[in-house]
């Protein structure tokens, strides 16, 4: 076992309070303060979190889950009571020393982000396309031409299911421009794959606001959206992990 | 509508999104980190097929 590694959760200003928390490979939370800056950290085993380890246990899928609910479970009771910049999960440094080169040469860039997320929160919101009933009117079946009838009935299936999907995507965006409007930012993700989000429905919209904390327009707003075309689902309030990013970075 | 989720009953793809693809991306050799893009891709693979592997034991193997 080698010397512990420091996972870094967030940064926050000096005055970051850290509740009492265990995170990440189940070490206490404590801060590492450089100048107007402070970062959330956290021991972790070398042997566990060196860059070999990582790269095998990422292939874990319980390991995953685990980290990612230590990580999200320190950030939000981080966000819950300072303005935080969420790290990118699994960011480590060798010692706290690294910890502190960092919150020095980027401190205006930290500064900068945490000005943009004072105060606000994030919320998840996913959109699903509903499975639109059968087609109202259908060719009638032509007894002399069945083949011809078949095809006919199939293209219309088609069609109509065309249709569907484009009305459900056109709800979404109409559904997300509102939101956009709403939010004082907002960041679109690419659509969840079924395979990891267990649906069957096709995902239409996987979107995140950025609003003041006591701002209720986009909760409201999705809550009472129209479900016709497609089914909304809120998540968050976050911290504001889809807005922490520093400007200059590619 | 679903209510909002508490801490307890966030998804996991929900968080992966966040905790993947959001946050403070740092670079720099002092640093060692899941951040880059590729790694996120060959972990995103390994979780599909083990997530794939635990809802669907009995799936054909076709």
């Amino acid at each position: 076992m080698g010397e512990p590694l420091v996972y870094v959760y967030a940064v926050g200003d000096a005055a970051l309070m850290v509740p009492e928390l265990t995170g990440v490979d189940g070490a206490a939370v404590r801060i590492v303060v450089e100048g107007p800056l402070a970062a959330a950290v956290g021991a972790v085993d070398a042997d566990r979190f060196g860059e070999d380890a990582l790269q095998q246990s990422v292939e874990d899928l319980r390991w995953l889950e685990g980290t990612a609910r230590a990580h999200d479970s320190v950030v939000a009771a981080l966000a819950a009571e300072n303005p935080v910049a969420p790290l990118r999960m699994a960011t480590i440094y060798r010692d706290e020393d690294g910890v502190r080169a960092l919150l020095r040469e980027r401190a205006a860039a930290f500064e900068a982000a945490l000005d943009r997320i004072r105060g606000k929160v994030e919320w998840g919101v996913k959109a699903y396309a509903v499975a639109s009933p059968a087609p109202v009117a259908e060719p009638a079946p032509d007894a002399a031409r069945p083949g011809t009838s078949y095809l006919l009935r199939r293209r219309a299936q088609r069609v109509h299911a065309e249709n569907g999907r484009a009305d459900a995507v056109a709800a979404a965006q109409r559904m997300h421009e509102r939101l956009a409007g709403l939010a004082v930012a907002s960041r679109v993700y690419p659509p969840q794959d079924p395979r990891l989000s267990g649906r069957r429905e096709e995902m239409v919209l996987n979107a995140a606001y950025l609003v003041e904390a006591g701002d209720d327009a986009v909760r409201r707003t999705v809550a009472e959206a129209a479900q016709d075309l497609v089914r909304f689902e809120l998540t968050g309030p976050w911290a504001a992990y889809s807005f922490a990013t520093l400007e200059g970075d590619a | 509508m679903n209510a909002p989720a508490r801490q307890d009953d966030i998804a996991l793809v929900d968080l992966l999104d966040r905790l993947l693809a959001g946050g403070v991306v740092i670079t720099g050799d002092i640093t060692i980190s899941l951040a880059d893009v590729e790694l996120v891709t060959v972990s995103l693979r390994a979780l599909i097929s083990a997530v794939a592997t635990l809802e669907e034991p009995h799936a054909d193997p076709s």
